[in-house]
């Protein structure tokens, strides 16, 4: 019953199978130089003359069996970690951009604070920010016991956040003026504006840039281990210990990897999408 | 404090500079209800400038601007208040890319007039089914010509009933033949009753829908009265100098 199906010519028939061969040959040698390049290189590592020592201290496959439940555990609490700081750099960061964009003398103090804030902690190693929140903060009694994990968010809290205001005011501050202009021509308050029609440009702008910041995110919670956390990485220091062997420490390495990966991924296909809409219609 | 004898609209002697840059020199301009008036004059004569403080985007150095008989240059009034009884559409089509054609037209009623969603919706496809661009409703910006697109954004400054409407060059920044469309739409809004003053560079648009034309000159009304008499014969040596560089 379908209406008459458009017969493709004879012409483009030819024309696709010719891009069918083209696409084939293409994979074929991608394929084989990876084979090749991937030969090269592990000759070359087990031809140097320390290879079997260095495979056996970071790669024995025993050790990495063993260790792996613990370094899983560990890792439970890093995805903890993470998700909450994340959580926690997102409101932050946009409350800071948001504040950087106020106007008028009232809210200079607001400004000069937010400016301040970003200044500092992007400034400032996360290490550093790790030891003096982890083991300065609790000293002040002013809280309850809190546990390691705990001071460790804070702390990515802080530095994150710096950086992820920076992004969302970038992000601000490509929105074209004219958008601000057509929004308050049509009464919206300044809050309204902003809310409806400049921070959903703004966040669209800036979402690959954002998840980069996450990814780097992902790898930087690791470091909570120095407060005496338990996370993937101070249980493969446990590990390690116990084994007189690295391959624990490649072992969480790979996990982290395992763990980026997908947001990696996300993060690819998002950033070529957004391409794709801007350039509509042009195969270059 | 308004009373319906009032001009909708009244500019009192206006000045508005920028640093020592005198763009407005006391412009002094009355729009009356279902009155349509073109503001026509050189690139930098101070036409968008004139627009813009109606609409207080723009502070005024001295003057008075009255909306309805009530002094809206006071900087007791607030403002917001103030361009949401007006309605704008600018050069370049602003709508926002973000929100498809019907949120951009409701957004206003709903948020600053509150007018429940279901209302506006059903208001603003009216609107747009009348112009034809029904089926465009969930459409993005993107995805419309830009005579189209423009069309939208004057749906969005009236779907609010506002009791000024203000253009500035609407169709300037389109193809030729995307031209018509939107004229067609400001004829129909004139014919309903609207009160509009439009700068314009479309002097034959002008003379036909148009009650009166006012020709700025560097920040000065220099000639102003019905649209035919100024357009065909001009009184003022700058008003003929004018026109006969822009009229074929
Ligand atoms: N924000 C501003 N700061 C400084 N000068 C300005 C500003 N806005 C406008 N001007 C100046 O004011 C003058 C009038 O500008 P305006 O945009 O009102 O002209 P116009 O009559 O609308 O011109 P056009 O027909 O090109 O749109 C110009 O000389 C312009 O450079
Ligand atoms: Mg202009």
């Amino acid at each position: 019953m379908t209406p008459e199906v458009h017969a493709p010519s004879g012409l483009e028939l030819d024309r696709r199978a010719y891009r069918r061969r083209q696409t084939a040959r293409s994979v074929l040698v991608s394929l084989g130089s990876t084979v090749v390049f991937a030969a090269v290189l592990v000759l070359a590592l087990r031809s140097s003359p320390g290879w079997a020592r260095v495979q056996e201290s970071f790669l024995d496959p025993v050790v990495a069996w063993e260790s792996l439940p613990r370094v899983l555990d560990g890792l439970l609490l890093n995805l903890r970690v993470l998700f909450v700081a994340a959580l926690g750099v997102l409101v932050l960061g946009l409350l800071l951009a948001t504040l950087r964009t106020l106007r008028g003398p009232v809210f200079f103090p607001l400004r000069a604070l937010a400016a301040g804030y970003t200044d500092l902690f992007r400034g400032t190693p996360l290490i550093i920010v790790l030891y003096v929140v982890g083991f300065g903060v609790p000293g002040l009694e002013l809280f309850g016991r809190m546990d390691a994990a705990f001071w460790g968010t804070v702390a990515l809290v802080l530095t994150y956040s710096a950086y992820v205001a920076e992004v969302f005011r970038a992000g601000i501050e490509a929105v074209h003026p004219s958008q601000r202009l057509a929004a308050r021509s049509l009464g919206l308050t300044h809050g309204q504006t902003m809310r409806r029609v400049v921070l959903p440009q703004a966040v669209r702008k800036v979402t690959p840039a954002l998840m980069n910041d996450f990814v780097a995110m992902q790898k930087d919670v690791g470091l909570i281990s120095v407060l005496g956390a338990v996370d993937a990485v101070r249980a493969a220091q446990i590990e390690v210990a116990h084994h007189y062997d690295f391959t624990p420490y490649v072992v969480a390495g790979l996990l982290f990897v395992a763990m980026a990966l997908p947001v990696i991924r996300v993060t690819d296909w998002y950033t070529a999408r957004l391409r794709a809409r801007e350039q509509m219609g042009s195969l270059v | 404090m308004s009373d319906g004898t009032a001009p909708v609209l009244e500019l009192r002697d206006v000045r508005c500079a920028f640093g020592d840059h005198e763009v407005l020199r006391g412009v002094s301009l009355a729009v009356r209800r279902h009155e349509v008036v073109a503001l026509i004059g050189a690139s930098g004569s101070g036409k968008s400038t004139l627009l813009r403080t109606v609409n207080l985007l723009e502070h005024i150095d001295d003057g008075q601007i009255l909306l309805a008989g009530a002094d809206i240059s006071d900087p007791r009034v607030d403002g917001d208040r103030v361009r949401a009884r007006i309605g704008t559409v600018f050069q370049a089509y602003n709508l926002f890319p973000h929100l498809s054609v019907l949120d951009n037209v409701t957004l206003a009623a709903r948020l600053v007039h509150k007018v429940p969603r279901p209302t506006a919706e059903a208001r603003a496809l009216d609107l747009l089914s009348t112009i034809g661009l029904g089926s465009k409703a969930k459409a993005f910006p993107d995805t419309l010509s830009g005579g189209q697109q423009q069309r939208v954004a004057i749906v969005r400054a009236v779907v609010t009933e506002p009791e000024l409407l203000l253009l500035d060059e609407i169709t300037s920044a389109l193809d030729p033949e995307l031209v018509g469309e939107v004229l067609d739409l400001v004829r129909r809004l004139k014919d309903d009753g609207a009160t509009i003053l439009m700068a314009t560079h479309e002097m034959a648009f002008a003379r036909e829908v148009a009650d009166r034309v006012v020709f700025l000159d560097a920040g000065s009304i220099c000639e102003e009265g019905p649209a035919r008499r100024v357009l065909a014969t001009p009184s003022e040596p700058r008003t003929r100098e004018f026109l006969a560089r822009v009229l074929p």
